[in-house]
């Protein structure tokens, strides 16, 4: 319980434990493959952090993260565990792939609002129908969002082999959006000022979308009257009823915001990055953001901050794939399962311990 | 009452026990006289629970030592207590409701594989019970069909069955009627002449005085007093609780002067109409109504469809107009609006939000009113900080941090907090559920008072509790609940506790 030890602790020390070890974990595997741990660590913040190349995949990641990891906090802070964010951003590709190559459109400042909102609204409705199921019917919203994943991927598949796909094309996918939707990249921002920045890293304006959508989210769940309706619900639903707040309108709208959020994500990938919709644009980003929520404790900023360290752990990952080939794919995703496991799932390990700390260096007081 | 030579039954000896920075048990020693029956009194988080369930193995004490007849005793967990002669029968009962009683009586205390020869062996020891303490139950209902009172006899008799010679009861009296609370009375008697030990945990001291051989006061983590009970009374007991001189009874209470009708309720039911079926009565201005009744017989339903958080059937009146009761008007929202506030029942699911902080439960319920708004979008932080801090001083709460959040003040101070919010916005109609229940005596005299203010003032009142001291000197009249209806009203001044007891077991009075 939150009441036993300071705020800090729980907010940054926990966290920075838990960290620690899966990292320590994480050494004991790297080294049981008979490579060097320091030497991986070196690897992994070079590659991801060494140089503006590094940064600019780096933060590419990390932008995906803040939308799928903003996307699960706001559903948790009414107590909704929204695992469909996967499903919710494969939707919100398709709607920014509608929304692309609707129309020839001129200039990328008059696409990019109706991308975000196509990707937005698509991810909603595709949340909503589980939020509608969970207020009204009571069906369980982590198996419903759950089922709705696997209908998400069946339905671009269908789509991208039957409906959409490019003519001549042998892959299933879209063609190539018009030029007017090509949305800036960070090489491209930053030469306006007169800053050089590579060229290949695919770190686009969406970045700055998320960072704001991190202040959003922080206004929304702690100064907005919707935000206090939504907190009171997450933690008490039965003083909410009493307080006069509607169980369903609070499930229905957080999960709509959530469903939206996930689907933002996909402007990043597929109007960011690709540039047409492809099989698998979202690339498990929607689970992540679950192991993201955990970590930033369901806020913004916690958000942020756990995005950026996938987002290095992704890029670095790559990296140590590449130059120590012992560590194969396989062994990253067994140190980001670690990172998640000992974050998310193991969080009363270290808890437990540091209350039983904090309660005797507090001892005296009585 | 014993002679010299025979060693107590139990012996504390300076036990202590903090969790974190709360020193739950300080330096506890007592006696308890083998064939007694020994009162524990004192307020909530004084700590008796805590030392019960030292003696009974739920936690082991930080210092201290425990004596049973005499004897040096190690109690690490349950099975020890219960090794050692010690039963507990607790507050919430332990027992398998698909289960039958004699299911109940042997879990736990099966021998060998099969159950057939312990239930054989069960059903002996339970007839000869029956007999000798006057405790018969169908060793073969379900725990589900029995009433409340049966159910706590399953809980001694299981004790019993484990040849417990000292036993522990925690708050007893709490769910049962006034003639099953002396019925239960007579079976401690009958255990004690049979030489038995009982240890009783209570804050009721009216019990205290009518059962207890020897009572000992406990407050804050300490043991104050223990006296035999025939030399105190329960003014002296209260003043050794609460550490300073308690009104017992509410003062100021002017004669009630009755204006209009403000809650008219005909036919009331709740939608399923099991539980609550076909209510009507009225409150007026300046007026209490008490619900009296024992738990669970329609009063939390009977708020709850007041209160606008489940739908009902039948017609609600407020000031001669009708409230929706069901449909997309018939939420707690628009109850506030035409002027209900409402102190729920249960403090800590429904009134206050316990992770949300002083300041913002203190608009639970007003949050969407035009002073906490800047818009139909931003809250005003700041004006609900300054003005919760304004009404956390008016009623006293300590301490006075709107920062702190919910589950850290104690329940009185809690209760203060609905309090602040639910009366100070000068409401047409209140209603009140168990204004007092798990709020220390201290708390119980403030909060009375200020029921009593806001009647003055001229709001009709409906209290409903289970505490039938509290209803006889809050209300001005009375009606009983059993089964969901109403089966009977009086006015105070002309009934007592016997009448209304027998009314609330469903026993329907001799004088209409």
């Amino acid at each position: 319980m939150s009441t036993r030890i300071p705020k800090w602790a729980d907010v940054v020390l926990i966290p920075i434990l838990s960290l620690f070890l899966a990292f320590a974990l994480s050494a004991l595997v790297v080294l049981w493959i008979g490579e060097n741990p320091l030497d991986a660590l070196v690897i992994i913040m070079r590659g991801s952090i060494g140089s503006a190349y590094a940064w600019g995949y780096t933060l590419y990641y990390a932008t995906n993260f803040i939308f799928t990891g903003l996307a699960v906090a706001v559903a948790f802070h009414a107590k909704m565990f929204n695992i469909g964010g996967e499903g919710q951003a494969t939707l919100g590709g398709l709607g920014a792939a509608l929304v692309c190559l609707a129309f020839g459109w001129p200039h990328w400042l008059s696409a990019f609002p109706a991308i975000l909102i196509g990707a937005a609204i698509f991810g909603a409705a595709w949340a909503a129908i589980p939020a509608y199921l969970q207020a009204r019917r009571g069906s369980h919203i982590v198996i419903t969002t759950i089922m709705f994943n696997f209908m998400a991927f069946a339905l671009l598949v269908y789509l991208l082999v039957h409906v959409m796909k490019a003519p001549n094309s042998m892959a299933a996918e879209t063609r190539t959006f018009p030029p007017g939707t090509h949305l800036p990249t960070a090489h491209e921002m930053l030469a306006w000022f007169g800053i050089a920045f590579p060229k290949s890293p695919p770190l686009n304006v969406s970045f700055l979308v998320g960072l704001a959508s991190c202040l959003a989210v922080w206004v929304l769940i702690w100064r907005t009257r919707l935000g206090y309706s939504i907190r009171a619900f997450g933690h008490s639903e039965t003083a909410a009823i009493y307080a006069g707040i509607s169980p369903f309108w609070v499930i229905m709208i957080s999960m709509l915001i959530s469903g939206g959020l996930a689907g933002l994500m996909a402007v990043n990938t597929v109007a960011g990055e690709a540039e047409r919709l492809l099989i698998d644009s979202v690339q498990g980003a929607g689970f992540v953001g679950i192991a993201v929520a955990l970590i930033g404790r369901s806020h913004p900023f916690g958000v942020l901050l756990a995005a950026f360290l996938f987002g290095i752990l992704y890029q670095g990952g790559v990296e140590l794939e590449f130059e120590m080939p012992a560590v194969s794919r396989e062994m990253i995703v067994v140190i980001q399962a670690l990172v998640i496991l000992f974050t998310g799932a193991l969080d009363n390990m270290v808890r437990i311990p540091l209350e039983r700390f904090f309660a005797q260096i507090r001892r005296p007081v009585g | 009452m014993q002679d010299d030579n025979i060693p107590p039954a139990i012996e504390l000896r300076g036990i202590c026990k903090s969790f974190g920075s709360v020193r739950a048990n300080q330096n506890i020693s007592m006696s308890v006289e083998s064939g007694t029956i020994h009162g524990i009194v004192g307020e909530n988080g004084a700590g008796k629970s805590t030392l019960m369930s030292i003696l009974y193995g739920f936690y082991r004490a930080d210092r201290g030592d425990i004596f049973i007849n005499g004897q040096m005793a190690q109690i690490r967990d349950s099975r020890a207590a219960i090794d050692a002669g010690i039963g507990m029968v607790h507050q919430h009962f332990m027992l398998v409701d698909d289960f039958t009683v004699l299911e109940n009586v042997v879990l736990g205390a099966e021998d060998g594989l099969l159950l057939k020869r312990s239930l054989l062996k069960a059903r002996t020891l339970l007839t000869r019970l029956a007999d000798e303490y006057e405790m018969s139950v169908d060793p073969d209902a379900k725990i589900n069909d029995l009433s409340v009172g049966q159910q706590q006899r399953v809980e001694i008799l299981k004790a019993l069955y484990r040849q417990a010679e000292i036993l522990i009861l925690d708050e007893p009296t709490g769910v049962l009627t006034p003639s099953e609370a002396r019925h239960l009375f007579r079976i401690l008697k009958g255990l004690r002449d049979e030489a038995k030990t009982i240890i009783l945990i209570t804050h009721k001291l009216k019990e205290i005085m009518e059962v207890t051989d020897t009572v000992s006061v406990m407050r804050q983590g300490q043991m104050t007093a223990t006296v035999k009970t025939a030399d105190t009374n329960p003014d002296e007991l209260a003043q050794l609780m609460v550490g300073r001189k308690v009104l017992l009874r509410v003062k100021d209470k002017a004669p009630v002067k009755a204006g209009q009708v403000v809650l008219e309720a005909k036919n009331l039911s709740m939608t399923d109409g099991r539980r609550l079926k076909n209510v009507s009565f009225s409150v007026r201005q300046g007026e209490i109504l008490g619900v009296a009744g024992v738990a669970g017989n329609g009063q939390t339903e009977l708020l709850e469809v007041i209160g606008g958080m489940s739908e009902g059937s039948g017609t609600i009146r407020l000031n001669g107009r009708e409230i929706e009761l069901s449909g997309g008007h018939a939420n707690a929202r628009q109850r506030r609006k035409q002027g209900i506030a409402h102190v729920p029942e249960d403090r800590r699911r429904r009134a206050l939000v316990m992770d949300f902080c002083a300041w913002e439960n203190m608009v639970l319920g007003y949050h969407g009113d035009d002073l906490y708004n800047f818009n139909a979008l931003f809250m005003n932080n700041s004006a609900i900080r300054s003005d919760s801090q304004k009404r956390m001083k008016a009623f006293d709460v300590r301490p006075l941090l709107p920062e702190s959040t919910g589950r850290n003040f104690s329940g009185g101070n809690q209760q203060k907090i609905v309090l602040a919010r639910e009366f100070s916005r000068s409401p047409k109609l209140l209603i009140v559920g168990q204004p007092t229940r798990g709020v220390d005596i201290g708390a119980i005299e403030f909060i009375h008072q200020h029921i009593i203010d806001l009647r003055n003032a001229g709001a009709a009142i409906l209290l409903v509790s289970v505490e039938l001291e509290e209803i006889l000197s809050l209300s001005d009249r009375v009606i009983i609940m059993f089964d969901g209806q109403i089966i009977g009203e009086r006015v105070t001044s002309d009934t007592d506790e016997n009448e209304l007891g027998l009314l609330m077991a469903g026993i329907e009075g001799r004088r209409e």
